[in-house]
């Protein structure tokens, strides 16, 4: 058990992040800069993965991982879950704006019984 | 004071969503009372539109379904602006809330000092629900004096009566079901005077063929959580 703490502590670390950066007060220029560069990283090591397999495999060992793939896996799960949490975050705020827009259409269009008579 | 006696500075507040067969009798009886009524029609596919207008409420239209909460904020936003209003009511438009509970709250408002009246069905006896009912809006208010402090018996109670300055700090962003929620810790937040007033509802077969399932608990707890 104690050769996976390594590997455990990487993902609990990730969530912790994936946790801290939703708790921020999205949009800012940071948040979006780290978003981007994140995502850059990603797509550099998807490339190292398909250009030195090997080097997957070396890695999952040295974190405790038997099997590159499971590195990939778990790698997969952390970016999907934080995928999904700030694909919600971003649809409430959507929503918000929505209300305030129909809102405004429905303030504007007041119907009173007086004009239909 | 003519104005305390015709309620012409009360505005009634009714969300409206597909009550095409209820909503203009409610209307009428309710205008007998309160000649300001505003409904707020949440898209509905019905012609409930129409009814509500036959019964002689101010009607705006939401554009898209929203859901109740918005509904009301939309309500809220419209009535606090219309000249002379001092008092607002949120009320249903099925027809479970009692015009004369309505009535008695705005009473209350004119004569006490208080910012919000909040009706409560467990006030005294009237009030009939079934037992794994009243036993989810118990956890409910529980869980609502826990995390807003305000203590109120009835946490899901729609009937609600408030002065105009409740109205300008009421923000309602729970466009949904958990709107009721909100609203009581918002009563927190700015420190609004409140009580409670014992209200009966009407479960009538057709309120209750429509209720809000106990399901809706757990999506509440989910939309007030997940943000």
């Amino acid at each position: 058990m104690i050769d996976q703490i390594v590997i455990k502590a990487l993902l609990i670390g990730a969530f912790v992040v994936i946790a801290l950066i939703l708790l921020r007060p999205g949009g800012s220029a940071r948040t979006q800069a780290i978003r981007t560069i994140t995502l850059l990283a990603l797509l550099a090591a998807a490339v190292c993965a398909v250009l030195f397999p090997g080097v997957v495999n070396d890695l999952a060992q040295a974190v405790g991982v038997g099997r590159g793939t499971d590195l990939l896996l778990y790698a997969f799960i952390v970016v999907f879950i934080a995928n999904a949490l700030t694909a919600v975050r971003k649809r409430r705020a959507q929503d918000a704006q929505i209300t305030k827009l129909a809102r405004q259409i429905a303030l504007r269009s007041a119907e009173h019984p007086d004009e239909r008579v | 004071m003519v104005s305390s006696q015709t309620n012409a500075d009360t505005w009634l507040i009714i969300p409206l969503f597909n009550e095409a067969t209820v909503v203009q009798a409610v209307i009428e009886e309710a205008r007998v009372t309160f000649p300001n009524i505003v409904c707020v029609d949440d898209g509905s596919s019905d012609d409930s539109v129409a009814e509500a207008l036959a019964g002689g409420a101010v009607v705006l239209r939401h554009p898209i379904n929203l859901g109740q909460g918005a509904a009301l904020q939309t309500g809220i936003e419209f009535a606090r602006m219309q000249p002379g209003a001092e008092y607002f009511v949120t009320f249903d438009s099925d027809g479970q809330h009692r015009v004369e509970d309505a009535l008695a709250m705005v009473e209350r408002l004119r004569a006490e000092p208080y910012d919000v009246i909040v009706g409560s069905r467990f006030l005294d006896g009237r009030t009939k629900a079934g037992a794994l009912k009243r036993f989810v809006l118990r956890l409910a208010v529980l869980f609502e004096r826990l995390s807003t402090g305000v203590r109120l018996t009835d946490a899901h109670n729609g009937l609600r009566a408030f002065n105009k300055r409740s109205a300008m700090a009421f923000d309602i962003q729970q466009n949904r079901m958990a709107h009721a929620s909100e609203i009581v810790a918002q009563i927190g937040q700015h420190h609004l005077r409140y009580a409670e007033q014992p209200v009966h509802i009407l479960y009538t077969d057709y309120s209750r063929s429509k209720g809000q399932s106990l399901w809706n608990s757990v999506n509440i707890l989910s939309e007030l959580f997940i943000k």
